[in-house]
């Protein structure tokens, strides 16, 4: 998290730290476990009105900014849902109320509306089964026009609270480009299935589009134009699940310090034993990394700057790794109780391991972030990109 | 100057940029990293020396030297903002690499905080024209990470203080000119409270620089051995066994380094191995299409971009009061574990030419060398053990490392049998 915000930033921050330390403590998300949409319609209401969903939307469309630069604003939130184990579907929600107010027409106002309020909720279908998480060129799922109508004919999954959703945002493939529909959930054809998670509280679905006929007022954007709004739905997913992370690696690593001096062995504080304190001078080390390097990809692609993609993808690759290298220790320090769902721990351990695997595994952010070395290299050698 | 007679920091860039094309040589992309590679004759590593102070002559005369430091010391007296400025004004053009540390910082930093008014006026100058290049006489043999176990004795004689002892791993000491010492004054307390620090030219007869061949065949760093060097007290600095609220200083500008304000650092010089000369060595060696080797270079471009913006972060914390001056070991530890990885990485891409190479190897070439150094970011200014004892005691709060040197005299501090120096014989 920024080490510099505002009076109103910080304000934004506290609100939401508050909010969720008032009303989804621990024992709350263990009773959630079992409840089929992890959170309730009443808090994630109150959680709209503290600016949950709003961030990413114009002033002229009901929404609006603390800073100017509302994503940043969005990573508070994402901060404080990490650190506290927060549900709800704020990463998927925000990706489309961006995409629905982005969208030069303002076709889907009314939908928009819904999200901003917190009445509706809204997912968006992008990642595919056989797919890497970053990569646009591999959608599988169809869209095409017939007669006056759109068709979808695909899968996707996991979809990120799907079965709570009212529309559904799916990004497939024409035969001009990526294109963009929003879909109704009571569309025939459409089947949610609900799968198993990692997490406790997050809810996902395998979205079937069997022929799912739309009108054409459901296209989001031009059709097959949709590449450009897409890469920057995914820039702002990933910079929401990273903010996201390192508000619970952050959680984790308070917890196990304060274990660290409480647990005595051998007459001794944990604490005291230097194997341990370098082990917890590394998680420091990777700790203030993460924050660092997740600040620096939400400015970029806050700021739609060149390196946006990069960072973004060095971001994730980083935290997805020392992230989950850090909360595993966290465990390891821990001992046994560390492994038990009575312990507090594994709510964070939870959700840096899901945001991991979401959107591009680190070995494939690896991967493109050298695509993109070789890309400027050719460029500053003065050969053509291939 | 009051501030609102300073230049402002536009119209500097536009000034600094103009005088840069003009008077310096472009060289393009510059990496610090070759700086340890054993690949110049004797006679070239002393050109290019002669050239830097030259360049450093030049940029003083221009006004661009020793931008935040006071103009009663021969600088420019502006600020940080004016610094960054003529970073990006020297972006791909030759610039005094060598005198920048350890001669600006620490050297001139520790002279400003602590230096008498005398030594301000004699040195500052000297060293911003490039007519002193500075080095710190800190390690001993006997201990590296150790520095407050100092055995470099000075005693007291008159006006004068002899010194005598030995000193290591000082870069470049054998073209320097001035040293910054720290020396034991008084073996009766302990250890911490019995230190002085003082300044000496480096080539006198008291002095014997000896340069140590690395196992790559460098011979930058040196080791000095003192015998009965003559100081006058006027070039002591600080208070007498006060010395080591000055090391403390002096340490903290160490790891500094490239965030000092007082420091030029042209924008676009990576201390590290970049990966886009890692693209070019995986194309040398014809890996650059396995998917293995393509996951290894956005690794270690990973590790330097965040690097680089945890640096940023913990720069900002430390000025904004947000996290302590310590903080800076969090950065020091991070980057000298990726400099380390990032160096097995390049291994690693030069699969066997890493063994056995020729000069056709391109890229390759010689990787094999620098693996064989690959420990180099996590020993040298102070190793990253150490950065872990200082953030987990110091930012953590955990329980300090039980030690046997607190609370004794120094004299009777346990040493090993082969440290060189027993307290039989130590002075008394």
């Amino acid at each position: 998290m920024l080490l510099d915000l505002t009076p109103d930033q910080e304000s934004l921050r506290d609100t939401t730290a508050r909010f969720l330390a008032n009303n989804m403590p621990a024992g709350e998300l263990r009773r959630l476990r079992e409840d089929p949409a992890g959170y309730g319609d009443k808090y994630w209401r109150r959680g709209a009105e503290l600016g949950w969903t709003s961030l990413l939307v114009s002033e002229e469309s009901g929404g609006g900014t603390v800073s100017g630069r509302g994503l940043v604003d969005l990573t508070l939130i994402a901060y404080e849902f990490g650190r506290h184990g927060a549900p709800g579907p704020l990463v998927t929600c925000n990706v489309v109320a961006g995409a629905l107010n982005d969208e030069a027409t303002g076709t889907h106002r009314e939908e928009l509306a819904g999200l901003l309020s917190g009445d509706s909720v809204a997912s968006w279908c992008f990642t595919e089964p056989l797919h890497k998480g970053h990569d646009l060129d591999g959608l599988a799922l169809e869209i095409r026009t017939d007669g006056g109508d759109l068709v979808v004919d695909g899968v996707k999954r996991p979809a990120e609270s799907a079965g709570q959703a009212d529309h559904l945002l799916v990004t497939g493939r024409s035969a001009e480009g990526l294109t963009q529909v929003l879909v109704p959930t009571d569309a025939a054809g459409l089947s949610l299935e609900p799968m198993r998670t990692v997490d406790l509280t997050r809810r996902y679905c395998v979205a079937r589009f069997d022929q799912v006929r739309v009108p054409a007022r459901a296209l989001v954007g031009e059709f097959g134009q949709a590449e450009e709004a897409v890469e920057h739905q995914l820039q702002r997913a990933l910079v929401i699940l990273n903010a996201e992370s390192v508000g619970a690696m952050q959680r984790a690593f308070d917890m196990t310090l304060e274990w660290a001096f409480d647990r005595y062995s051998f007459g001794r504080p944990l604490a005291s034993y230097q194997e341990l304190k370098h082990r917890f001078a590394d998680m420091k080390s990777w700790l203030e990394a993460s924050h660092a390097t997740s600040d620096a990809a939400a400015s970029a692609v806050e700021e739609v700057s060149p390196d946006a993609g990069e960072l973004v993808s060095v971001a994730k690759a980083f935290i997805g790794d020392y992230g989950a290298e850090l909360l595993h220790d966290c465990v390891q320090m821990h001992g046994g109780i560390g492994l038990t769902f009575e312990h507090d721990l594994h709510i964070f351990l939870r959700r840096v391991i899901a945001n991991r695997a979401l959107f591009g595994t680190p070995a494939e952010h690896r991967q493109h972030i050298a695509d993109i070395v070789e890309r400027v290299e050719r460029v500053e050698l003065g050969e053509k990109p291939a | 100057m009051s501030a609102h007679d300073m230049e402002d920091v536009t119209s500097f860039r536009e000034r600094a940029r103009t005088w840069v094309r003009a008077n310096l040589r472009s060289i393009g992309p510059t990496s610090l990293e070759g700086l340890f590679r054993n690949d110049r004759t004797e006679e070239e590593e002393l050109a290019a020396i002669a050239r830097e102070r030259e360049v450093q002559r030049m940029l003083f005369d221009g006004g661009f030297a020793g931008i935040c430091v006071p103009r009663a010391y021969g600088g420019q007296g502006l600020t940080p903002a004016h610094q960054q400025a003529l970073n990006e004004a020297l972006e791909g053009y030759e610039y005094p690499c060598r005198i920048q540390a350890p001669t600006l910082s620490p050297c001139v930093a520790v002279l400003l905080e602590f230096g008498t008014e005398e030594q301000k006026l004699c040195h500052l100058p000297a060293i911003l024209k490039g007519e002193e290049i500075w080095m710190q006489l800190l390690s001993e043999p006997s201990g590296g990470s150790d520095v407050a176990g100092a055995l470099t004795t000075a005693i007291r004689d008159g006006d004068e203080w002899v010194l005598n002892g030995s000193k290591i791993w000082t870069t470049g000491a054998w073209w320097s000119d001035w040293g910054l010492c720290l020396a034991r004054t008084n073996w009766d307390v302990p250890k911490h409270r019995g230190l002085s620090v003082f300044i000496l030219p480096i080539r006198q007869a008291g002095i014997e620089v000896r340069r140590i061949e690395m196992l790559n065949g460098s011979k930058e760093f040196c080791q000095e051995f003192l015998s009965e060097v003559r100081v006058p007290d006027t070039d002591r600095v600080g208070d007498v066994d006060d010395g080591w609220t000055v090391g403390t200083r002096w340490m903290f500008h160490e790891r500094m380094l490239y965030n000092s304000p007082l420091v030029t650092h042209p924008v676009g010089t990576t201390l590290s191995l970049g990966a886009g000369s890692l693209v070019t060595l995986a194309r040398d060696t014809g890996r650059i299409d396995d998917p293995r080797a393509r996951e290894l270079i956005g690794e270690a471009r990973m590790l330097d971009i965040v690097g680089e913006h945890l640096q940023e972060r913990i720069g900002t914390g430390v000025s904004a009061g947000r996290m302590s001056d310590q903080a800076a070991a969090v950065a020091r530890l991070f980057k000298g574990v990726a400099a380390a990885r990032t160096r097995t990485i390049a291994f690693e891409l030069s699969g066997a030419s890493g063994a056995a190479w020729t000069d056709e190897d391109g890229a390759a070439a010689g990787c094999g060398v620098d693996f064989l150094m690959r420990q180099t970011s996590c020993i040298g200014g102070g190793t990253t053990e150490m950065a872990r004892n200082v953030i987990s005691e110091r930012l953590l709060g955990m329980p300090r490392e039980t030690t046997f040197d607190r609370d004794i005299p120094f004299r009777d501090v346990p040493r090993g049998p082969g440290s060189g120096s027993t307290p039989s014989q130590a002075p008394r």
